[in-house]
């Protein structure tokens, strides 16, 4: 299968993964939709690596993956405070700071 | 099949089939596709999580095609195992009880969304469709059984600066997450005697009525009876009546149910009773 077919898929995905943070509400599903997208992204890079017969992507695509397991701890870390103050874990809760 | 390709070092084209590799990117893209569908739609958020393991397991099996067998084996067990799992943990903490809202803030958020989607797809697909994406370069054996020792090499030669800041962000990501997480206690743990005062000040000594001594029912979305015959829905968790909320069930309606057949069996009681005692006579 050629790298084209897999970086289409890759725009797929990524697509649907920012669809999925503009329509869900809640913030727990809206950390797992941009998991989703970094997903995607590393697909393509993937897909790259293996178009220029090289390392350099599967490199980048590794760290992707490290900064994601980092942005994932404290964002559920975050998710959990903001659920202990308010009582939910809905986006359109959390308007403190809303003029 | 995968396990071979896995055994191999991945096969981005050397000891794969092409048509194997074919039939099983179909197969694995309609795949992540549907399950990326069905995460955005499904309501429930455990189910969006088992969705989304689907889609990181068919996308470290396409690692694996492509000749990143080490990529492959970190997505199984970084993502799926851990990131997923620490997720998973989450909805459970928090996730069950706190229930999507339906109703759209911005007016038009989901068709704008959806619009938005589309146009994005359309813009991508046309973009790269005219960058002329050629076939792949002869695989090397850096995509084979040498994956492992090309990353090495390249992470501590060259990436090496940026190796150091991962390391510099995940302490920092992980002290982060102890002071976030954690807790200050506010006024001082109460003692035993404390404890024992507030209750017997409270008026109710004895702990939270449990569903059962009492009970016609043996399921725990019932409220519990006291032994004066009304019932008490402190004994129901919030967490189930807001599921029993979200399901439209109302368990009042069965207890009720419930106390009428109770009424029945001990009105045809006492008639058996009766007729025996006729009987008797």
């Amino acid at each position: 299968m050629s790298p084209a077919a897999y970086v289409f898929l890759a725009v797929i995905l990524f697509v649907i993964g920012g669809v999925g943070v503009l329509v869900r509400r809640n913030a727990i599903l809206i950390f797992m939709s941009v998991e989703l997208m970094l997903n995607a992204c590393n697909l393509a890079f993937v897909s790259f690596a293996r178009l220029h017969g090289n390392l350099d992507g599967q490199v980048v695509a590794f760290f992707v993956m490290v900064v994601a397991a980092a942005e994932v701890v404290v964002g559920l870390a975050i998710l959990m405070a903001i659920y202990r103050a308010r009582k939910s874990a809905s986006v359109d809760d959390a308007n403190l700071l809303k003029y | 099949m995968i396990f071979h390709v896995l055994a191999n070092g991945g096969a981005g084209g050397t000891n794969l089939d092409p048509i194997y590799a074919k039939v099983l990117f179909w197969i694995l893209a309609v795949l992540a596709v549907s399950a990326a569908l069905a995460m955005i739609l499904v309501r429930q958020a455990v189910h969006c999580a088992l969705m989304l393991a689907v889609v990181m397991l068919s996308l470290a099996v396409m690692y694996a095609m492509q000749g990143a067998p080490f990529l492959a084996f970190v997505q199984v067990i970084v993502y799926t195992g851990a990131v997923l799992m620490l997720f998973l943990f989450v909805v459970m903490l928090i996730g069950v009880t706190s229930a999507e809202a339906l109703k759209e803030t911005i007016r038009g958020q989901r068709l704008w969304a959806s619009l938005a989607g589309i146009g994005l797809t359309v813009l991508l697909i046309v973009g790269i469709g005219h960058a002329a994406i050629g076939t792949a370069a002869p695989t090397t054996s850096a995509q084979g059984a040498d994956n492992l020792t090309g990353l090495a090499q390249l992470i501590f030669t060259t990436y090496v600066f940026p190796f150091e800041v991962t390391s510099a962000l995940l302490i920092t990501a992980a002290l982060g997450a102890m002071v976030l997480a954690h807790r200050e206690r506010t006024s001082p743990k109460p003692t035993q005697r404390q404890v024992a005062r507030r209750k017997i000040e409270s008026g109710q000594v004895q702990p939270e009525p449990p569903p059962g001594v009492y009970a016609l029912h043996n399921a725990v979305d019932l409220p519990a009876r006291l032994p004066d015959g009304s019932t008490t829905d402190r004994s129901v968790s919030t967490a189930i009546a807001q599921r029993d909320m979200q399901l439209g069930r109302d368990p009042q309606a069965s207890e009720t149910t419930d106390l009428a057949a109770e009424a029945r069996l001990e009105s045809e009681r006492q008639l058996e009773a009766g007729e025996r005692g006729r009987e008797d006579q």
